[in-house]
C-alpha cells in the first residue's frame, strides 16, 4: 500500500493549498470549414465545435468527481480565425459570434483563436480580422483573441506592431462601462506556441491536429508551501524542492490529460508545465518568490528568483509528462495574483521591474492595467519591447495591457473570477510615435540562422 | 480498481465500524487498513476495493464526506490511480 505520508501530502495539496488542473483545452482544427461563402463557413464551424466538444464539460466534470481534484477550466482552441476570414471573406465579427454561440451552447469558459499569424506580414483575411478584433471583443462574451506579431526566426512585423496598440486601446474604449473587459480577452505574442492551452491566448496551430486535448496545471500555493516548510536551504536545495513539486504537480496533469483524451476518444496533445496563479490568497507566484528570500514582489533580486522557480518548474515537470507544451514556466499575469497586486499597489513592483521579469518567465506583461490615456504608439511601443526580448532570447513574450478608460494611475479596475483586479501601473509618456510609424519589418536576428 | 478513503479528525469510540458500515452499504470492499492516534487526533486510511460498487463513485465519495460531518471528521475518498501517478514513477 502507499506511504501514508505520501497520501497526506496529495490530500492536503488539494485541500488546503489550492492544487488544481487549471484548465483542459480541446483544440479543434477547423480548416476543413473553409467556405467560400461566410454563412455556410460559419454554419460547418458551430456544427463542427458542438459535435467535437458536446462532451467536453461532462467529461471534465466526472474526472474532477472520480479523482476529486478540481478542473477549474474547460476550454476550446480552434484554427486561427484569419484563415477562414481569407477564405469567405466578408465580416470577420461574423465568426465570432458564431464561436461564443457554440461556446454557450458546449457550456466552456472560453473559446480562444479568434487570431492571425502575420509575424511576417499580413495574407489575405489578417488585417481584416485585426481591424475586427475590438468590436468582436465587445460584442461576444467567451472569445478570446490573440495576435502573433513576432518570432526568432522572422523577425518583428511593425505594421502589425502599430495596428495591435491600436487594437488593444479600442478593445478597451469599447468596454469601457465592463471594466474595459474587451482589452482583458486580447494577447500579443512574439513566438506564440501553437498548442497553449491558457487563455487569452490559446489557439490551435495549423500544424496541430485535426482535434486534440491539452491540459494546463497549477499549484504556486503547493510551491510555495513545500519551501514553508523548509528551514535554512541553500538555493541550490530550494530548486531541488521546487523541482520536487512540480513534478508531482505535473503528473496530476499528465493523469487527467490521458484519462480525458481516452474517455473522449481524442489523442492527448500536451501538458503545460504552468503554474498559473489565481487571486486567491495562498495561490501567488509573487509569494513564492517572497518565501525564497524578497521582502516583497518587485524588489532586486526577483528576476534571479523567478529565473530559478522558472527553470526547476520545467526541469521537475518535463520528466512528469509524456509530452509537454504550451506555455511551460511560471506566469507572472498582475491582477490573477494576490502577491503581484499587493506589490503593485504598493510600489513595489513596476512596469519596467516586470519587463524584465519577462525575459525569464514563460510568457510576458500580463494583465497589466495602464492608464487609460496611454496612447496607442505607448501600448504599441511596449509591445515592440516585449517582442524584442522574446524575439533575441527564442523564447515567447507576450503583451496583455488593459488601458483603463477614463481612470489614471492609483486608481483600480475589477474583472471578478479569475481575470482578479488590479491597480493602475504607472506608464511612461514619452513618445515613440515615430519609431512606431516608421512600419515594416524589424529583420529575423542573428539567432535565428541556426541551421 | 481501488479507491483510499482517508479519516482525520478526533479521537471517539465507533469510528471504524461506522465508515466500514459505510463502504458495505456501496458495496466496497475494504483491503487494507492503517491507523494511527497521534495525541488526540485520529488517523486512518483504507484501501478499498471499488470494482464492485453498487453507485457511481461520485455518490460513493459525497457519502463519504457526509459520514465524516455527521461524526465532526474529515472523510474523503479517492481514486487510487491520483496517488499512485503523483508519487511513483
Amino acid at each position: 500500500m502507499l506511504n501514508v505520508s505520501d497520501i497526506l501530502e496529495t490530500i492536503t495539496m488539494i485541500q488546503d493549498e489550492n492544487l488544481d488542473i487549471r484548465t483542459i483545452t480541446m483544440g479543434i482544427s477547423l480548416l476543413d470549414c473553409a467556405d467560400g461563402d461566410e454563412a455556410r463557413s460559419c454554419r460547418k464551424v458551430y456544427d463542427k465545435i458542438t459535435r467535437l466538444a458536446k462532451n467536453l464539460v461532462k467529461t471534465g466534470e466526472d474526472i474532477e468527481a472520480k479523482y476529486g481534484i478540481p478542473i477549474i477550466n474547460k476550454r476550446i482552441s480552434v484554427t486561427p480565425v484569419a484563415i477562414l476570414a481569407a477564405a469567405s471573406g466578408g465580416d470577420p465579427v461574423k465568426y465570432a459570434k458564431t464561436l461564443d454561440r457554440a461556446a454557450r451552447e458546449v457550456g466552456v469558459n472560453f473559446v480562444g483563436g479568434f487570431s492571425a499569424l502575420v509575424h511576417k506580414g499580413f495574407s489575405k483575411g489578417d488585417e481584416a480580422l485585426i481591424r475586427s478584433i475590438p468590436e468582436a471583443l465587445s460584442e461576444t462574451q467567451f472569445v478570446c483573441s490573440s495576435v502573433n506579431i513576432g518570432s526568432t526566426s522572422a523577425g518583428i512585423n511593425l505594421d502589425a506592431v502599430k495596428m495591435m496598440g491600436e487594437a488593444i486601446l479600442e478593445a478597451a474604449k469599447r468596454t469601457a462601462d465592463r471594466e474595459c473587459i474587451g482589452a482583458a480577452k486580447l494577447v500579443v505574442f512574439c513566438n506564440a506556441p501553437e498548442d497553449n492551452p491558457f487563455m487569452a491566448g490559446a489557439f490551435h496551430g495549423p500544424g496541430e491536429p485535426e482535434c486534440v486535448i491539452n491540459v494546463g496545471v497549477s499549484g504556486p500555493g503547493v510551491v510555495r508551501s513545500a519551501l514553508s516548510k523548509t528551514r535554512g536551504l541553500n538555493i541550490t536545495e530550494i530548486s531541488d524542492v521546487i523541482k520536487k513539486t512540480a513534478f508531482k504537480i505535473t503528473r496530476m496533469g499528465q493523469l487527467v490529460g490521458a484519462e480525458a483524451a481516452e474517455m473522449l476518444g481524442v489523442p492527448f496533445g500536451i501538458v503545460d508545465l504552468s503554474l498559473a496563479p489565481t487571486p486567491e490568497v495562498g495561490d501567488s507566484v509573487a509569494h513564492i518568490l517572497e518565501e525564497i528570500g524578497l521582502e516583497q514582489c518587485g524588489a532586486h533580486g526577483t528576476t534571479a528568483t523567478l529565473a530559478l522557480l522558472n527553470d526547476a518548474v520545467k526541469k521537475g515537470g518535463v520528466m512528469a509528462s509524456s509530452k509537454v507544451g504550451g506555455l511551460s514556466g511560471a506566469f507572472i499575469p498582475v491582477s490573477e495574483d494576490a502577491g503581484m497586486i499587493e506589490a503593485a499597489r504598493s510600489g513595489a513592483l513596476s512596469i519596467e521591474k516586470l519587463e524584465a521579469m519577462t525575459s525569464v518567465c514563460s510568457v510576458g506583461l500580463d494583465m497589466v492595467i495602464i492608464p487609460g490615456d496611454t496612447s496607442a504608439d505607448v501600448i504599441s511601443a511596449i509591445i515592440a519591447d516585449e517582442a524584442a526580448i522574446g524575439m533575441i532570447n527564442s523564447k515567447t513574450t507576450a503583451v496583455r495591457v488593459i488601458p483603463a478608460i477614463g481612470k489614471k494611475a492609483g486608481e483600480e479596475l475589477n474583472f471578478g473570477g479569475l481575470l482578479g483586479s488590479g491597480p493602475i501601473m504607472r506608464v511612461s509618456t514619452l513618445s515613440p510615435s515615430r519609431f512606431i510609424s516608421r512600419g515594416g519589418q524589424i529583420p529575423a536576428p542573428i539567432q535565428s540562422l541556426k541551421n | 480498481m481501488k479507491a483510499i478513503v482517508t479519516v482525520i479528525g478526533k479521537d471517539m469510540v465507533g469510528i471504524i465500524a461506522k465508515v466500514s458500515s459505510k463502504c458495505a452499504e456501496s458495496n466496497a470492499n475494504v483491503v487494507e487498513v492503517t491507523q494511527s492516534v497521534l495525541q488526540d487526533l485520529f488517523a486512518m486510511i483504507m484501501l478499498v476495493d471499488i470494482s464492485g460498487l453498487n453507485c457511481e463513485f461520485s455518490s460513493f465519495s459525497r457519502s463519504m464526506s457526509d459520514t465524516g460531518e455527521e461524526l465532526g471528521l474529515v472523510i474523503t475518498a479517492m481514486h487510487e490511480d491520483i496517488f499512485n501517478s503523483m508519487h511513483r514513477i
